[in-house]
């Protein structure tokens, strides 16, 4: 998988509340829980960002909540990619089991400025900052992990495990 | 004979069928128990229709606890508890509690006997940790794993790196498992425990009752911990024993068990602490935190809403008033601990004081309903959480503390110890 877009550069610790705010979380839909997206860091989030756009962070993205409405929103409101120094396990679990492309890649996370352009392969794990040129490689997926996403994530995987796909 | 393991070690092992597990292993294991709320149980339940089962894996082991915004506080809150109702009913679920008998779900479970040593439990909350206390290796998931667990019974686990707390010697008095749980936070960080298994152990750990060894164990995720154990001992013993409705399993961590880290920390060197704004690490001294004036305290949640916190709060509110700048919001986080607060005459001492008195339910922790907070409102709390937000309005604060900080500083109109008001 392809991704190309502009980079909304957060910082460290961002948590799920910042994410989706539960003051929002009476509803589990999509277009409804992207509407309010990072409001909490950044009232204007939504309106700065474009379909396909990509978030990149540093430390512990998605501390926090278990709430899967946070990688949800993300996915709704455009954003292809999260590229991060570290994930929040239950973010970062969310993230295949509803299949928002995650990578971990700390040295990209230093070179990669908020409004760059930057390209990433998804099945390579390569990340190419087109505004300064420099390519990185992102810490591969365990073979498991990689199994889940291409199978099209955890239900897809648990359908075929019991035989109704 | 199997490599020497940790608990967190052993408990996965026996629930994938092998002998041994190493750190990093991926393995797929049989779960005990699985639990969703009112929140994260809607998008499960549309899981095990996107699956195509009929019925769950096991209707004596889905748990379903309706407490975040119950009674419910909107037609949108109402319209996700029916879901949740609708399924427990068509499902014959064992464990769903309506309203009148429903408490904070990490409150409820152990007190009700739900949960016990050696269990694999995964839920959706965060805060599913909580269950470590008792033995049992217990983690939050997002609701796409719950529904599977839910449909399967089973889920996949990173075994995780174990990290060993050692808390030696006696904690100086007032001092709190939740001053505890804050000052390890405050020397590790949000996430000084990623992705690794958090075990407490030590003399002053020993010493703690099954309450506030709860609230150790429920704040292991705001370091980022996959679980947050505490070995089984008499103290948990008397706490299990006629309550688990199911035979339970102790597991030791072997003495020569490798842990990626050992934390020695000496108990007299914890003071009574606040994390401020916007982290659980931010801790300060509540010495040092004085000139923080608050608008509100709330003392509940699954962190301390159970029955010796709110006597800790009773302690310092008795024959007090609280300070007409401050809202004191009081949750007991079950029906039986706000009858135990009945009967031992703690309700009195909380109306005599002029504090509210809330039916159980998560409410104002996330920022949900009965107490959230306006702009440039500050709260002092018995949570968790002190993210943006999380309590109300995105320019409000939260400053943690242990419920008698929390009881003290709505006196003192300011964060404040109990020995302040003498």
């Amino acid at each position: 998988m392809q991704f190309k877009g502009t980079v909304y550069r957060c910082g460290r610790d961002i948590d799920t509340d910042v994410i989706i705010p539960a003051r929002y979380l009476t509803t589990s839909d999509p277009a409804e829980l992207a509407k309010h997206c990072m409001e909490d860091l950044d009232t204007e989030f939504t309106s700065k960002i474009s379909q396909g756009d990509i978030i990149v962070a540093d430390e512990n993205f998605g501390c926090g909540s278990s709430r899967e409405h946070a990688p949800i929103a993300i996915k709704a409101a455009g954003i292809d990619v999260v590229i991060a120094k570290s994930f929040a396990r239950i973010f970062y679990r969310n993230s295949i089991n509803i299949g928002l492309a995650i990578m971990e890649c700390p040295e990209a996370v230093d070179a990669i400025s908020n409004g760059d352009t930057v390209s990433v392969d998804a099945d390579t794990g390569t990340i190419t900052n087109e505004t300064t040129g420099q390519t990185f490689q992102a810490q591969p997926f365990p073979p498991f992990l990689q199994e889940i996403i291409e199978e099209g994530g955890l239900i897809a995987r648990t359908r075929k495990k019991l035989g109704v796909a | 004979m199997a490599r020497p393991m940790t608990m967190a070690e052993k408990i996965l092992a026996a629930h994938a069928g092998l002998d041994e597990v190493v750190p990093g292993q991926l393995v797929e294991c049989n779960l005990d128990l699985v639990l969703a709320n009112d929140v994260t149980a809607p998008i499960a339940i549309k899981k095990v229709a996107e699956i195509g089962v009929d019925k769950v894996f096991d209707p004596t082991r889905v748990l379903l606890v309706p407490d975040h915004y119950t009674p419910n506080k909107d037609i949108a809150a109402a319209t996700q508890a029916k879901i949740v109702r609708e399924f427990a009913h068509e499902q014959g679920i064992t464990h769903y509690w309506e309203i009148g008998c429903v408490g904070v779900e990490h409150a409820l479970l152990p007190e009700q006997g739900v949960v016990g040593a050696g269990d694999l439990i995964i839920g959706a909350d965060s805060h599913t940790c909580t269950y470590g206390a008792l033995g049992a290796f217990s983690t939050g998931v997002g609701s796409t794993d719950a529904g599977v667990g839910f449909a399967t019974g089973k889920a996949w686990f990173k075994v995780p790196e174990s990290i060993l707390f050692k808390v030696e010697g006696q904690l100086r008095p007032g001092v709190t498992g939740k001053d505890v749980i804050l000052h390890i936070i405050g020397k590790i960080g949000v996430d000084g425990a990623l992705y690794c298994a958090m075990e407490f152990t030590g003399s002053a750990i020993r010493s703690l009752s099954m309450d506030q060894r709860l609230t150790i164990s429920n704040m292991a995720i705001e370091a980022g911990g996959k679980a947050g154990l505490i070995e089984v001992d008499d103290v948990t013993r008397a706490y299990m024993d006629g309550r688990v409705e199911r035979p339970y399993t102790e597991y030791h961590s072997d003495a020569d068990a490798t842990y990626k880290q050992v934390v020695e920390i000496d108990a007299a060197d914890i003071e009574p602490c606040v994390a401020w704004p916007h982290l659980p690490s931010n801790t300060h001294p509540v010495s040092e935190s004085r000139h923080i004036t608050i608008d509100q305290a709330v003392i509940g949640s699954c962190t301390n809403g159970r029955l010796e916190d709110m006597r800790q709060a009773a302690e310092v509110l008795r024959g007090r008033k609280v300070n007409p700048n401050v809202r004191c919001i009081i949750i007991p986080a079950t029906q039986q601990v706000y009858r135990a607060c009945m009967e031992e005459g703690l309700m009195e001492v909380f109306l005599d004081a002029n504090c509210a008195i809330s039916a159980p339910t998560c409410g104002p922790c996330l920022g949900g309903h009965m107490g959230c907070l306006a702009k440039g409102e500050r709260a002092v709390a018995t949570t968790n959480r002190n993210f943006v937000g999380r309590m109300g309005h995105p320019e409000s604060e939260v400053y943690l503390a242990s419920p008698a900080v929390a009881a003290a500083s709505a006196v003192a109109g300011h964060l404040a110890l109990p020995e302040d008001l003498d």
